[in-house]
């Protein structure tokens, strides 16, 4: 009976809105918590969707350039692209490192990708503002979360470059904004140090005397260029032609090139169920917490609320009022209050996202199944009260 | 009343915010973008590359048999000229080996004139032969001497024949001898003008390699020379983004020291050999005026302008898409996302993107979106997309 549920609501609006609306903020915070895990997931997600690829060759023996170190040559590029099903191969690397600007310093990943010619996979996919590298050096291309405006210089190891153009969503599997500059500059950023340790790698190469031969001009300098030059990448990204299967194309590769080659659906398994799967099971046990405290908490109210009403419902006893009736008036109670903490924590949720530095994903189909946990918690919440209330003697309605 | 009034109106507040939230983000809201109609314009194309100052000729200045270092006589920075004597290596024996050919010629002189009298002697000897063996024959025609002593005579005069002979063979041999040992003495000559290095041309010093005393090998520097009015720079350009590089190009340098300075050039050589392992096409760059203080090493950044393409249809290279193996741009028209595929010409290196084929004018082009898009995905037009929360 609505009349009944209805009435009590009316009759103590205020105490019921204030108690759903701190309901509310609980499953809010629940429901953030979820979609910090999801968020995870997903930069993970979009690391590979943005990186266009879908193949990743990597060093033989390691777990792919994200989870794990990996360096290959920047020639293998050449003879991977001969192979049956590539239609298109780019040489990668990634670094990430604090990128300087002004005064401040941001955390990055620095994307190093093939410029040579434009739609190479590793090059971002959209932008949401300036334009794309076009020159082959001293260019960047930067998320918005690093917080970069166009035209601003920020330095990268020893050079200075240009903002041109502003990406979304272009993360790292650990939430780093990323910055893509040409795959020549990368590698140099990778490998060259600072003008100090430059100098003394040269004197240490001069004073051994089995590359310093005096009889043999031009060796020392021959040595000392090719220690200073970085001919290794990180990774090739691979793009396959219509019609062939990634497991067949990564296959040949995996056992002539002496190089380890993996699909899409082994990448994600690498990122989601390894990189953050330690994460995954820390952010798991919290929700659960906060789903029992929030049980706890609604279980809590219920039960005060109707310790508050006892009189009430003696009296509605005395007059004959069946005991579903009350029962039903109880859970009715405590599945409205459980819809209104369950909207305003889902809008509280939504507001305040945003603000979080990592990305919070809010799925609908988490919504749907954090409304039906909240109905069932207060429904199993209100048994407590429900049994408190059904033992009520109605004699104590008239101070028996 | 009032009270449910009130209360009414809160829930309904409630379940409009949550509808608002549930349409305005997560998966279910539209994707923003910004939409630019395709419009005509000149691209004026241009090739960028780094390189390095390096000057056309230079010259290492050193030995041709390994040696001592006698003295060097300029310092870096030191303007020469050509044929001037820039360092000396050490001679050792060559001196001594050109006065004992001396001597020798000297030996060989007084050996010539020794066969010189010695050929005087023979001569009289044929002389006093020769009468000799006529008065025995007039003796012998009148049958006072027998033809045992006329023989004789006879062969005694041949003997003297013979002398001369082998006298003048001998003068000869003094002489050749001589030019033999004249021409030792030439070349020797040579080698001592060799330890003498002598500029090649003008130029400036740039580096000091061995100190005196010290010891080099042949084919090592002592020193180092350029022709400072020939300094150039070295650029490489990415093979890919390389097309259209030609000599006689006008280039704009900026030179690392002075980035705000633009300095004009233009393409003076393109080299035929490209770097096959950096994939990069080498150019050379002059200077239309050198600069006053210009250092070997530095960097600059070379940006070389092509010829402007006609006016036609551009578009920012943000909005250039691949779709399968297809490059072209998302139309956003009144039905939702098309995708239309385009024939692309030149780039110019502000982001401007020459279509050949593919897009008519006033086509409104999707530039900047907040996702990646797909066919069916709903779109949202907006002024800007970069600078809003998602």
């Amino acid at each position: 009976m609505i009349s009944l549920a209805g009435r009590d609501i009316l009759h103590s609006w205020g105490k019921f809105v204030l108690t759903g609306v701190g309901l509310g903020l609980l499953i809010g915070v629940t429901l953030t918590m979820a979609g910090v895990y999801r968020g995870m997931v997903d930069d993970a997600r979009m690391l590979l969707n943005n990186s266009r690829a879908d193949l990743w060759v990597v060093q033989q023996d390691t777990q792919g350039p994200y989870a794990e170190a990996s360096g290959i040559r920047d020639d293998v590029v050449r003879s991977i692209l001969g192979m049956p099903g590539v239609a298109r191969a780019a040489n990668v690397t990634y670094l990430t490192m604090q990128v300087r600007s002004d005064a401040t310093d941001v955390r990055a990943m620095v994307v190093g990708f093939d410029t040579g010619q434009p739609g190479l996979p590793g090059e971002p996919g959209y932008l949401v503002a300036g334009r794309h590298i076009t020159r082959s050096h001293y260019e960047a291309v930067a998320d918005v979360k690093t917080g970069f405006a166009l035209g601003q210089r920020i330095r990268i190891r020893r050079h200075d470059y240009t903002v041109v153009g502003l990406t979304q969503r272009m993360v790292s599997s650990g939430g780093d904004p990323m910055v893509f500059i040409p795959l020549k500059d990368a590698q140099e950023a990778q490998f060259l140090k600072d003008n100090d340790a430059i100098l003394n790698d040269r004197a240490r190469t001069a004073a051994n005397p089995g590359l310093n031969r005096p009889g043999v001009p031009g060796l020392l300098e021959a040595i000392q260029a090719s220690q200073a030059s970085n001919h290794n990448v990180n990774a090739v990204l691979v793009q396959l032609k219509p019609g062939f299967d990634a497991e067949a194309v990564a296959e040949p590769i995996r056992r002539w090139k002496h190089l380890e080659a993996f699909t899409r659906v082994q990448m994600e398994e690498i990122l989601v169920a390894k990189l953050i799967a330690t994460s995954a099971r820390q952010i798991g046990m919290f929700v659960v917490i906060l789903a029992i405290v929030s049980a706890a908490i609604v279980a809590f109210i219920i039960y005060t609320m109707t310790l508050g009403k006892i009189r009430e419902i003696a009296v509605l006893k005395l007059i004959g009022t069946r005991n579903r009736t009350i029962a039903g008036m109880i859970l009715q109670q405590a599945l409205g209050l459980g819809l209104i903490g369950f909207i305003v924590g889902k809008v509280a949720a939504t507001f305040w996202a945003p603000v979080f530095p990592k990305y919070v994903l809010l799925e609908s189909g988490d919504a749907v199944r954090g409304l039906a946990a909240v109905m069932v918690i207060c429904a199993l919440a209100s048994t407590l009260a429900i049994r408190i209330a059904l033992k009520v003697d109605p004699a104590a309605a008239i101070g028996g | 009343m009032l009270r449910r009034w009130g209360l009414g109106l809160l829930g309904v507040l409630l379940v409009a915010a949550l509808v608002f939230v549930a349409m305005r983000s997560g998966p279910l809201a539209p994707t923003r973008v910004t939409v630019q109609q395709a419009e005509s314009a000149a691209v004026s194309p241009a090739l960028f590359g780094i390189g390095t100052v390096e000057a056309r000729r230079a010259y290492m200045i050193g030995p041709t048999t390994a040696g001592r270092v006698l003295r060097v006589l300029v310092d870096v920075g030191a303007p020469v000229k050509a044929g001037q004597l820039l360092a000396e290596m050490d001679p050792v024996d060559i001196d001594e080996r050109v006065a004992a050919l001396d001597a020798s010629i000297a030996r060989a002189g007084s050996a010539a004139a020794a066969v010189q009298a010695q050929r005087q002697d023979a001569l009289a000897r044929k002389e006093l032969a020769a009468i000799n063996a006529r008065r025995y024959r007039d003796l012998a025609a009148q049958h006072f001497i027998s033809t045992g002593a006329l023989e004789a005579k006879l062969q005694e005069q041949t003997s003297a024949d013979a002398g001369v002979s082998g006298a003048d063979a001998n003068l000869a041999a003094a002489r050749q001898d001589m030019r033999r040992l004249n021409a030792e003495r030439a070349g020797l000559r040579q080698q001592r003008d060799n330890v003498r290095l002598l500029a090649p041309a003008d130029g400036v010093v740039i580096s000091r390699d061995a100190e005196p005393g010290s010891t080099v090998v042949a084919g090592q520097a002592v020193l180092r020379l350029v022709e400072p009015a020939t300094l150039w720079v070295k650029v490489r350009f990415d093979q890919g983004r390389s097309a259209g590089l030609a000599a006689g190009l006008r280039a704009d340098i900026r030179l690392r020291s002075t980035p705000a300075l633009p300095l004009a050039g233009q393409v003076a050589r393109v080299e035929v050999v490209s770097d096959s392992v950096t994939e990069e096409r080498v150019a050379q760059v002059s200077f239309d005026t050198l600069p006053g203080s210009l250092s070997l090493g530095e960097l600059a950044e070379v940006t070389v302008s092509l010829p402007s393409t006609a006016p036609g249809l551009v578009v920012s290279n943000a909005s250039i898409k691949r779709q399968g193996d297809k490059t072209g741009v998302w139309l956003a028209d009144g039905s939702g996302l098309r995708f239309a595929p385009l024939r692309l010409g030149q780039t110019g290196l502000d982001g401007s993107v020459q279509v050949l084929d593919g897009l008519q004018a006033g086509d409104p082009v999707v530039v900047y979106s907040a996702k990646e898009l797909t066919a069916g995905s709903r779109i949202q037009l907006v002024d800007a997309v970069a600078g809003q929360k998602p």
